[in-house]
């Protein structure tokens, strides 16, 4: 009795559970779908996952409306800098302060810790009003050097590297190693993991984001992926959003890359987050 | 001050290691000043120096173009009796309600019912099927929900007809935009929490529930009395980092329903981006900006304070 009440349990957990999963993937898989879809066809009901004339003629169509190169281009230089400089930064900033010794260690920390509180939109007025005398609106520079320094970053680093054990930086003292060399041959190396998930946060975050560029490029040749996919949207009018899900599964196709590839540290990323105190 | 920072300094030729130790010393602190460089300068540059920036702007008239004027409080007082301003707080409060609420709910739920009992194929599955939405763009996902919404053609509405339920005009009713774009958040941001929950599930240790089944603890009883305290720092950090994005809430309402119809879905950042970027009044737009990040911090700080008396440290 006891044996069956358990597996019906199991059963109804995992019934439970992919009702939900199927809710989550579902929208994916009809953009997916009907993004193969003639565009005249691309409003039927019911929506049949396997198209019965799946044709490329959406994905043309994108091509030819937008310059999918360039914006593609775009986002990953602006993407991968923002990437690689959070990197640098974070891993820096965070081994100072696990590490080093220094005057004003602590309210410097404090500082860099309060700024995670502070939403990007409260400051964006003041940053566009500081980049653009120094022409760096409605460019690609001013999306990337504003992302360099990492609140997030830093403690996450600084968090990794305290993890570390200390034995490792002293026997290298008493080798005669400095500083420099301790970071260097030391504890660099041993940062890679954490590094990995700096860059995989910063490439997930930076590739899907929209508010900074919306505000600051201007020009159709700066904008990113999403922006140019949200002026896709005039396709509506015409009656075939098969062109417009074409974009977004093209503008998807990064991101799922790096979910495959980088699912791992992502997770750790986020999970570290809420478990680390 | 002075005397504790001279004593710690070595006497001179007090050892042989002492010159090489002062290098070492000399030679770490200016590692450190170089390795903080960028971070405490791009900090400084691109934040301290902008909230300063924000709040001095809220006391001034600016179009960009002209002098700025100075206006006193009058950016402030126009705030507070600005309809659509006042609409988008009530708005972006009521949209944080109910997307934490739910957020939080489904994904301990779901947390909760991914046991360790399952083949672990299983449990990642599940796991990467709740976070997948995570790594789309909210932009552009939002551009896919507002076809699925749709009153007349969307797959919403021709699911909830197979059970009897009338079309609803999700996007175009003022009464129920707000709860499409809740659940179009919901939908993408629930795995965080998810994520963040089964972390802390795991931390917890096993022996805590084997040791409460022998004492014939039953399911519930054991989640209420022990996995829940245990777990409640992690609650913590889930609200707190939920709170705070929600407050922020941009992408679903500009593009699902562009604020409308009328004000029904006017978030604050909406109408920071309206009054800065389209309408060029920049002192306007930085008051309700600092107005949000004295409501952010407001809200923040409660909630730590809350949580002095319900969050349990193992």
């Amino acid at each position: 009795m006891n044996r069956m009440k358990y597996v019906l349990v199991s059963w109804t957990r995992v019934a439970g559970l992919t009702a939900v999963a199927l809710l989550t993937l579902g929208p994916v898989i009809w953009t997916v779908s009907t993004s193969f879809r003639a565009p005249a066809e691309s409003f039927d009901l019911p929506p049949r996952i396997i198209p019965g004339h799946a044709t490329t003629e959406a994905y043309h169509q994108v091509f030819a409306q937008i310059d999918v190169w360039l914006l593609a281009l775009n986002s990953t230089l602006v993407t991968a800098l923002i990437a690689v400089g959070q990197m640098i930064t974070a891993g820096l900033a965070g081994y100072s302060f696990a590490r080093l010794e220094f005057r004003f260690k602590k309210p410097l920390f404090g500082l860099v810790l309060a700024t995670m509180m502070v939403p990007v939109q409260v400051t964006i007025v003041p940053v566009f009003l500081l980049l653009k005398p120094m022409g760096l609106t409605d460019t690609l520079l001013g999306l990337i050097v504003p992302a360099w320094p990492t609140a997030f970053g830093t403690f996450l680093m600084r968090q990794y590297f305290l993890g570390m054990p200390k034995d490792l930086g002293e026997a290298a003292l008493i080798d005669g190693a400095g500083p420099w060399r301790i970071f260097r041959s030391v504890y660099a190396p041993l940062a890679t993991p954490g590094l990995a998930i700096i860059g995989v946060l910063a490439f997930n975050y930076h590739w899907n984001e929209f508010f900074r560029p919306l505000i600051l490029e201007t020009s159709p040749q700066n904008f990113t992926l999403p922006l140019g996919l949200v002026s896709l949207q005039g396709n509506l009018g015409t009656g075939s959003i098969s062109v417009v899900l074409a974009g977004v599964v093209l503008s998807m196709i990064p991101a799922m890359a790096v979910f495959v590839i980088g699912q791992r540290p992502l997770r750790e990323g986020i999970t570290s987050a809420g478990v680390n105190r | 001050m002075t005397a504790p920072v001279l004593s710690r300094r070595p006497a001179p030729a007090a050892s042989a290691t002492a010159p090489r130790r002062s290098l070492k010393d000399r030679g770490t602190r200016l590692l450190a000043a170089l390795f903080l460089a960028p971070t405490l300068v791009g900090v400084l540059v691109f934040t301290v120096v902008p909230i300063v920036g924000s709040v001095v702007l809220s006391f001034f008239h600016w179009d960009v173009i002209g002098t700025p004027r100075f206006a006193g409080t009058d950016n402030y007082t126009q705030v507070f009796t600005d309809d659509t301003v006042l609409v988008s707080f009530t708005n972006t409060l009521i949209f944080m309600v109910f997307a934490v609420a739910l957020q939080l709910l489904l994904a301990l739920a779901l947390a909760l019912t991914l046991t360790n009992r399952m083949p672990s194929w299983l449990r990642s599955t599940f796991r990467s099927a709740f976070f997948f939405p995570l790594i789309l763009s909210a932009a552009s996902i939002s551009v896919v929900m507002k076809y699925l919404f749709n009153q007349d053609f969307g797959v919403v509405n021709w699911l909830l007809g197979h059970v009897g339920i009338a079309p609803v005009p999700w996007l175009t009713s003022e009464h129920s935009a707000m709860a499409a774009v809740i659940l179009v958040y919901v939908w993408q941001q629930f795995g965080f929490s998810f994520l963040l929950f089964v972390g802390g599930l795991n931390t917890i240790p096993k022996e805590i529930h084997e040791a409460s089944s022998l004492d014939g603890a039953s399911g519930l009883r054991k989640h209420l009395s022990i996995t829940l305290p245990l777990l409640s720092p992690t609650l913590l950090v889930a609200s707190v980092v939920g709170i705070i994005n929600a407050l922020q809430v941009f992408e679903q309402p500009y593009v699902l329903t562009d604020g409308g119809p009328g004000d029904a879905t006017r978030t604050v950042v909406m109408v920071i981006y309206q009054s800065a970027f389209e309408q060029l009044r920049f002192g306007e737009a930085s008051a309700i900006g600092v107005l949000l990040f004295v409501l952010i911090m407001a809200v923040t700080a409660l909630q730590f304070r809350l949580s002095r008396r319900f969050v349990h440290y193992q």
